[in-house]
């Protein structure tokens, strides 16, 4: 048998639906993977090997009763530590909540489980999602598979070095500014951040409400697309989830890779081109433009002039919303509580835990927002940038009237060493320049491969109209007929 | 000019119940001015007249059915809890002063 670690997410459910091989080998070899390569990766915080295995042979049970299987049933997914799963500890890579064990299930993991798919484990990230390297993880850094020394990517760096390293070919990650995009870009994975509103909030611990948004990390598009069918639609407990279908988004992955694209119409956005990003990155992205031309695309320019304030918009819009999300880990309900000895009151107890459990970007986010809300700095700083918020928006409505998708670099640089950004915070922050736009109109986007620059991945972002998740399924799953899934060098310590 | 100062950090800390150090404090003051005078360039749009967006869905109130549904346990909502007692969540003292 071949290496089951290399098989995309579909090839395994059709394997395994067929009896080719059974969910508990594909599971097995995915742990022994994991026990080999993950010492030097540590993309995840928790394995859950018993569980999985016994999630697997009842796969491989209800296969024998004769039992009809999902497209996914029996394939193993690693999910981001910021998804609740029951009795599996969810930490959101803090130390305020080092072993908790949430006592239900996120909405997306239990359709995850429903589906047959099988939790490996609990990947790595930056605290409570507030970072674009990883190293912001109380728990150290996850290290990219294409290059040792440097980030992964960030927030979701864990799921995305996970599927990267082959060690689950399938991840969820969380997108509030780009967390699943700029990680799928930097090692060369896909990432996909569903429209907001379109996959459920609900059991997603929160950092900016108005934002979060959880969707698939996998290798190919089409993996993206059965996950993201899998993970979507309608859910009566997140308040903000569409009461609607979800768009026809793996037929669309299919039609794509027929590769394609004639009548569909491309834009770039003038105000990006002169935008920092790295030579290299410019270069690929132009060349997977010229690709999609060659596939039938037409390619215009649009204007979205006030994308050039998107950055300094989310950077008081998330952390506002943070700084009020995470007042509930006041050392009372769940987590940490320190320095209560009978000397101190409950307040000072709070202060304690917090100083104590929170990092430094937390911290500093924290006290952006409570900054950006407090009276007197309000209307300046949080009311303004909802009414940026509203251009950002209108920009992207005018842009889609023009055309069906828009595409831009993921992020303006490939992987860098760590240590290079962590010093000035807002060099970090420009990571998300590109991404950020689409979390603040709320629509979709996905990170696809473009090739590399010096050695390094680049990704191509594809952004698409609320609710029209299925046209950059489309445009990337042409793409990829072009531009094939990247493989990594082989990491020491394994055959490959 | 900077935008804030040490003390405003101090006051925010506060505020948002972090007990920061001194150490910290000037870090923070120094990151948290370079990151204010970037944000604060959302003041150069004119948007007098443009409504705010809280949300890029539209909000409206949707009410469930009156229908009783499993939810947590007693004892499962206690199970995180650092400190729990007689079926309840225990808090160090509230008020200050002796009781």
């Amino acid at each position: 048998m071949s290496d089951v670690t290399r098989a995309t997410a579909a090839e395994l459910g059709r394997m395994i639906g067929a009896g080719e091989v059974s969910a508990e080998e594909v599971t097995r070899a995915h742990l022994d993977r994991i026990a080999a390569v993950d010492g030097q990766v540590h993309a995840f915080l928790h394995v859950d090997a018993e569980g999985a295995i016994a999630a697997a042979r009842a796969v491989d049970s209800a296969r024998a009763r004769g039992e009809k299987l999902g497209p996914l049933a029996g394939v193993p997914i690693a999910i981001k530590d910021v998804i609740a799963t029951k009795g599996v500890p969810t930490t959101c890579a803090s130390k305020i909540l080092e072993g908790w064990r949430p006592p239900y299930d996120a909405t997306i993991m239990e359709r995850i489980n429903a589906a047959g798919m099988v939790m490996l484990g609990k990947t790595n990230m930056d605290e409570f999602a507030m970072g674009s390297s990883t190293e912001y993880s109380a728990y150290g850094p996850t290290r990219n598979p294409w290059d040792l020394g440097r980030i992964p990517g960030g927030s979701g760096g864990g799921s995305a070095a996970a599927v990267a390293a082959y060690e689950a070919p399938l991840a969820i990650g969380t997108d509030t500014g780009g967390s699943i995009r700029q990680p799928g870009a930097v090692t060369g994975t896909v990432g996909s951040k569903p429209t907001y509103g379109g996959t459920s909030r609900y059991g997603l611990v929160a950092f900016s409400s108005s934002l979060d948004t959880p969707g698939p990390v996998t290798r190919t598009v089409l993996d993206a697309a059965l996950l993201h069918e899998v993970i979507g639609g309608h859910d009566p407990r997140d308040s903000t989830s569409i009461p609607a279908p979800l768009p026809a988004i793996v037929e669309a992955a299919r039609l794509g890779a027929t590769g394609d694209l004639s009548g569909v119409r491309i834009g770039l956005v003038r105000e990006f081109a002169g935008e920092g990003a790295e030579p290299g990155v410019a270069a690929a992205v132009r060349e997977a433009i010229e690709a999609l031309v060659k596939l039938g695309a037409e390619v215009v320019e649009v204007s979205c002039p006030h994308f050039e304030y998107a950055l300094p918009a989310y950077y008081l819009i998330a952390p506002s919303e943070a700084s009020s999300n995470l007042a509930r880990f006041d050392a009372v309900r769940y987590g940490l509580r320190v320095g209560d000895d009978g000397q101190h009151s409950l307040e000072e107890v709070m202060s304690l835990t917090r100083e104590a459990g929170f990092g430094p970007e937390v911290k500093r986010r924290i006290m952006l927002g409570t900054y950006a809300l407090s009276s007197g700095y309000y209307e300046a700083y949080y009311g303004q940038a909802q009414k940026v918020r509203t251009l950002i928006t209108n920009d992207f409505k005018a842009a889609f009237e023009q055309v069906d998708v828009l595409v831009s670099p993921t992020t303006p640089f490939v992987a860098f060493p760590f240590g290079s950004r962590t010093s000035d915070p807002y060099q970090m922050y420009l990571a998300d320049l590109y991404t950020i736009p689409t979390n603040l109109y709320g629509g979709p986007a996905i990170s696809v491969p473009a090739g590399l620059s010096e050695g390094l991945p680049v990704g191509l972002q594809i952004m698409a109209p609320t609710m029209a998740d299925d046209r950059m399924y489309r445009v990337a799953a042409a793409l990829e007929t072009v531009i094939p899934p990247l493989t990594p060098p082989a990491l020491s310590g394994s055959n490959s | 000019m900077a935008a804030i100062s040490r003390e405003e950090v101090a006051h925010l800390a506060r505020l948002a119940r972090l007990a920061v150090n001194e150490t910290e404090l000037d870090t923070f003051a120094g990151q948290l001015d370079v990151i204010l005078q970037a944000v604060a360039r959302v003041g150069e749009v004119a948007a007098a007249d443009i409504p705010p967006t809280s949300h890029s869905v539209p909000l409206t109130n949707i009410l469930r059915d009156d229908v009783v549904k499993p939810g947590l346990t007693r004892d499962e909502a206690l199970s995180g809890a650092p400190d729990a007692a007689d079926g309840r969540f225990r808090v160090p003292r509230i008020l200050d002063e002796e009781a």
